[in-house]
């Protein structure tokens, strides 16, 4: 195992590699720079600016620049926030986008998995077929409309949230329960996907012909198996849930890192970009690999190889 | 997972003799049993049908009528109007065209590069399958939502560039779909079985091959439409997708939900479509899986 996570340690680093310079060149080359959008900039302070921030440099020497500057774990300064680093600003942002993503995952968990292993034990009754299509009615009704009508019903109608902001703490139920209502859907229907194929198995009836419980059999037994796809579905979805999701954080206003992510892109913010874009890939790089460890763990006929 | 159902009808009787039962007649029995997908496909057909002929007969989705501004569904304007006057149903209509465009094109051009490398992959093998596929696992990596947002702001709002983007983010899934099959399908017993009758490489390959890897394919289109079309709407939410004086469900959405504190019916309706052509585009995929008995990526 030591050796498997080692390898693919290793491997993250072209990985990381290949989108850091594709991200980096992908920016450089496209129309408008940082500076483009201010009006009452000279030809000389434009120069100024650039110098300042290197930018007149050439190209390999801002990349090559750029990556020394990388390994040290210094992401630069914004562009765009006067006097401000990248890694003020994701440190600024992050713990609010952990926060929503951690309590969304909650909610995903809770509901999904409760949901999922309910519809998969009473298969074909009236129980799995509620437990499903609210399943998929979760998928099929996107985030950027079932945040809104949570905004019109419970904020606006009812009055009992405040319809934006990030201010105190019924503010952070109803973007929770909005990301938290997709993934759950998703769970719940990876969960009886997972439970419905387990529960066929030999090994099943094999335990319940031992004796044990009808709940020892489903938590003890066919769980364990059962969870497979739901661990790697988890990765990558933790990963755009931790790094907070750009359409729940500009509906409800929240000042995550989601939202600066999509600013940055706008302004042109050549460093935030890159910042917010190897943060998110770092994430799921190394979830990826923690999937693969938890898989190995779960189902004792993989191998790490 | 696959059902060589070619076979058995063959083994037992000369499929002259007796029609037998075909895959995919066996897969069309399944599928209209499944009431839900049955539904599903009937409600795509209505608004696929609403949306491209709608437009001809229903008011015009862009004239204004800055006098009336937004009224509340009524007999005139059964889904109400925008604030500039505009009728919403006939909005909804248009917008709908171009939404499932963008489903239909986008998901092709995934569609298109991803069984080729999957099948190049699969049927080389060796050295040119690693090699592919390795490329496929390091793209997986590569924060794709990220790269079409990059994309859209940089090189502008282009309809062409949001279906090449779009595409190029779906296409890996199918490659590996498709890979895989032709992998476990070049190995499978009812291939050998039909080697060892004699048949020619063609029919293997017509025959048994072809059908058997064109299930997960359908199937893996099916649910990557609405994958793709979530895409589009999350795109036109942020104001990178489709622009004016074009129209998508994501825009109307969009302006829906700025409005809402006002006008519900703005953010309610072009929602409800939304959410109720994803709804049947899934129950549909989910009925084809069963029906086709395909076990996708997806669970």
């Amino acid at each position: 195992m030591f050796r498997f996570v080692l390898r693919r340690l290793l491997e993250m680093i072209p990985v990381l590699w290949i989108i850091v310079t594709a991200t980096f060149f992908m920016i450089r080359f496209v129309p408008g720079g940082p500076f483009t959008a201010e009006k009452a900039v000279t030809p000389e302070v434009l120069r100024n600016l650039e110098a300042h921030y290197g930018l007149d440099r050439p190209l390999h020497r801002q990349y090559l620049d750029y990556l020394g500057n990388l390994l040290h774990g210094d992401l630069g300064p914004s562009f765009k926030y006067a006097n401000r680093t990248v890694n003020e600003i994701i440190a600024d942002k992050l713990p609010t986008s952990l926060e929503l993503g951690l309590l969304s995952l909650a909610i995903a968990l809770t509901f999904g998995l409760t949901l999922g292993v309910l519809a998969a034990v009473r298969r074909n009754t009236w129980l799995d077929y509620l437990c499903s299509s609210v399943a998929m009615t979760g998928i099929s009704v996107p985030t950027f409309v079932l945040g809104p009508l949570l905004v019109l019903f419970f904020a606006i109608h009812l009055g009992w949230f405040n319809a934006s902001g990030w201010y105190v703490a019924t503010d952070r139920v109803l973007p929770a329960a909005t990301l938290g209502c997709v993934y759950a859907a998703y769970v719940a229907r990876l969960t009886r996907g997972g439970m419905l194929e387990i529960l066929g198995q030999d090994f099943i009836r094999t335990a319940r012909a031992k004796g044990a419980s009808e709940a020892r059999v489903i938590f003890r037994h066919a769980l364990r198996g059962g969870l497979l796809p739901v661990v790697s579905f988890l990765g990558p979805a933790v990963a755009g849930i931790l790094t907070g999701s750009f359409v729940i954080e500009t509906i409800f206003q929240i000042p995550g890192l989601g939202r600066e992510f999509v600013n940055s892109a706008f302004n042109r913010d050549y460093t935030l970009v890159m910042g917010t874009v190897i943060l998110y890939a770092a994430l799921i790089v190394t979830l990826n690999l923690v999937v693969d460890v938890v898989q190995v763990w779960l189902n004792p006929k993989l191998k790490f190889d | 997972m696959l059902t060589p159902t070619t076979l058995p009808a063959a083994a037992v009787a000369p499929a002259q003799l007796e029609p037998g039962h075909s895959l995919w007649g066996d897969a069309w029995r399944r599928l209209r049993k499944n009431r839900l997908a049955v539904a599903g496909g009937a409600v795509l057909l209505t608004l696929g049908f609403l949306c491209a002929f709608g437009p001809l007969f229903s008011q015009s989705y862009q004239e204004q009528n800055l006098d009336l501004g937004a009224v509340a569904p009524s007999a005139a304007h059964w889904l109400g109007t925008d604030t500039l006057g505009r009728d919403l149903f006939a909005r909804i209509l248009y917008g709908g065209r171009i939404s499932i465009m963008v489903g239909l094109v986008a998901t092709f051009v995934a569609l298109a590069i991803g069984v080729v490398y999957g099948a190049v992959a699969g049927f080389f093998g060796g050295n040119t399958d690693r090699v592919m596929m390795r490329i496929v696992d390091i793209m997986y990596a590569l924060p794709f939502t990220i790269f079409v947002i990059l994309l859209m702001v940089f090189f502008g709002r282009n309809i062409v560039l949001l279906f090449v983007a779009i595409g190029a983010v779906e296409w890996l899934t199918m490659a590996r779909i498709v890979r895989g099959q032709i992998l476990s399908i070049k190995k499978m017993e009812f291939i050998e079985a039909a080697r060892s009758l004699g048949f020619g490489k063609r029919r293997i390959i017509f025959r048994h091959m072809i059908p058997n890897v064109l299930g997960p394919i359908i199937v893996y289109t099916t649910l990557t439409i609405p994958a793709v079309m979530l895409l589009e709407a999350f795109l036109s939410f942020l104001g990178l997708g489709v622009q004016p004086p074009m129209s998508s469900w994501g825009v109307l959405i969009k302006d829906g939900a700025e409005k809402m504190e006002e006008f519900w019916w703005l953010l309610v309706f072009p929602g409800t479509a939304f959410s109720l052509t994803l709804f049947s585009l899934n129950f549909l995929g989910d009925g084809l899986r069963d029906a086709l008995d395909v076990r996708s990526a997806k669970d």
